[in-house]
């Protein structure tokens, strides 16, 4: 297997050189603890999280070739997301209780109704909490929006939707976060 | 403007991601309608909440470690295999031997490679360690002659303390460090908000050189040997930067 792998790598080229491994190490490597935490959020496993990563810079690794300009971040965590959905389509289709991701998910196109439903079913203590019961699409915006700080067209990027689709997947991200959330202890009212 | 529509593009206000025109139209509202207004209110407290609240899963040094050596690995890889290949496609017999000797040769210049590398790794994880643990100093003073006397007694050599405060790296201070099994020292510098370790020992069979900067877990590395002494320079700082730094650490200029 590994043979295989080998021959076939070798063939097409598709080893690091000298260069870009250079070119690796500063616009790609300093990103490790971005694309952890987004695997984290997204997977919701600390374990699987590890795992993603190392998938991912694998992969970033072999098609480094690809990789333009001198930002690294939005390539990767796009690689990271890409690992991370394949991971929970795996999760899926072995009929692994996943929560309500796939109601929430229809969500999107529905009337105003389920989002009631959801702030009934669901109360959470914390924003960790409640970033966690969202839907993954919308955790997954929420975190590169406000702990990653990406920009609209970066997080399309990372996404690979359209900006106008991460315009409402956060704006109604932010709508079920605060219907679920439980008021903090600082606010006053 | 109707209510609605205000509500539906806050989120994209909030994150000043609208076009001027209707960046200023949804400000309009907002200063005449106290709904709406709350309605941002509550959406802006919440943005500062996940900032503060939610935890920033930072990857863990196993982790760091791993993905960083993968990436060696693969270099490593390409040179070996690819000089191999081509040889044996080419000529047979006698390029296999210059394969046997291209290989050896290149087998020795790894092993040197490999012995920097993990030098690199110990350097980077003691700075690591040291900005983690809070232990960036034993003694902390921005005085030369404070921090050279303290290291008497605790090691056998004396390092050297540059003074390098009016060229923009003021001293921190100094601390003892264990690296490859003996006692070294490493003095602090700081640059704008940049920490610099920079760790000392004598290596008298060295000559003087300095190594081109490299990068490791995204720290930059440099090693310097210059008067019978190796340093080993790591930070965040950029690369030039570092590399002005070193040489004005080792010659004064």
């Amino acid at each position: 297997m590994t043979h295989e792998r080998k021959t076939e790598t070798v063939g097409t080229k598709r080893y690091l050189s000298p260069r870009e491994l250079d070119r690796f190490n500063e616009c790609v490597l300093p990103y490790v603890d971005a694309a952890h935490n987004l695997a984290r959020y997204l997977l919701r496993d600390a374990h699987d999280a590890e795992d993603a990563v190392q998938d991912a810079f694998l992969r970033a690794i072999r098609h480094f070739d690809g990789f333009r300009g001198s930002d690294g971040r939005a390539w990767l965590l796009s690689i990271v997301r890409n690992t991370c959905f394949t991971r929970l389509q795996g999760r899926r289709s072995i009929g692994e209780n996943v929560e309500f991701d796939e109601e929430v998910h229809t969500v999107e196109e529905a009337a105003p109704g389920p989002e009631v439903e959801l702030a009934r079913k669901a109360t959470a203590q914390s924003v960790h909490e409640g970033l966690e019961r969202l839907a993954v699409e919308f955790r997954e915006v929420l975190v590169l929006r406000e702990l990653e700080g990406l920009s609209y067209k970066e997080i399309a990027q990372v996404s690979g939707v359209p900006i106008g689709t991460v315009m409402s997947r956060l704006a109604r991200g932010r709508k079920q976060l605060l219907l679920i959330l439980v008021p903090g202890p600082k606010e006053n009212g | 403007m109707l209510c609605e529509d205000v509500l539906e593009d806050l989120s994209a206000f909030l994150d000043d991601e609208l076009d001027p025109v209707r960046s200023r139209e949804i400000q309009h509202h907002l200063d005449g309608c106290v709904a709406c207004a709350e309605a941002f209110g509550q959406m802006k407290d919440l943005a500062g909440r996940l900032r503060s609240e939610a935890p920033y899963h930072r990857a863990p040094d196993s982790l760091r470690a791993r993905v960083s050596q993968a990436a060696w690995k693969d270099a490593s890889r390409s040179r070996v295999a690819g000089q191999l290949v081509a040889a044996r496609g080419w000529l047979g017999a006698a390029a296999a031997i210059v394969a046997v000797v291209g290989g050896a040769w290149f087998f020795t210049s790894l092993q040197r490679q490999e012995r920097l590398g993990s030098m690199e790794r110990e350097v980077v994880s003691s700075h690591i360690r040291s900005l983690m643990a809070s232990h960036l100093t034993d003694i902390a003073s921005t005085d030369q002659h404070t921090v050279k006397p303290w290291f008497n007694g605790k090691l056998d050599f004396s390092p050297p303390v540059p003074e390098l405060s009016t060229s923009g790296y003021p001293l921190i201070g100094g601390r003892l460090d264990y690296l490859r099994g003996r006692p070294v020292a490493a003095l602090v510098y700081q640059h704008r908000k940049h920490w610099i370790n920079v760790f000392i020992w004598p290596d008298e069979e060295a000559a003087d050189s300095e190594t081109p900067p490299r990068t490791q877990k995204g720290y930059h590395v440099i090693l310097e040997t210059h008067g019978g002494m190796a340093y080993w320079i790591v930070s965040d700082l950029n690369s030039e930067e570092l590399s002005a730094f070193a040489r004005l650490l080792v010659t004064g200029r």
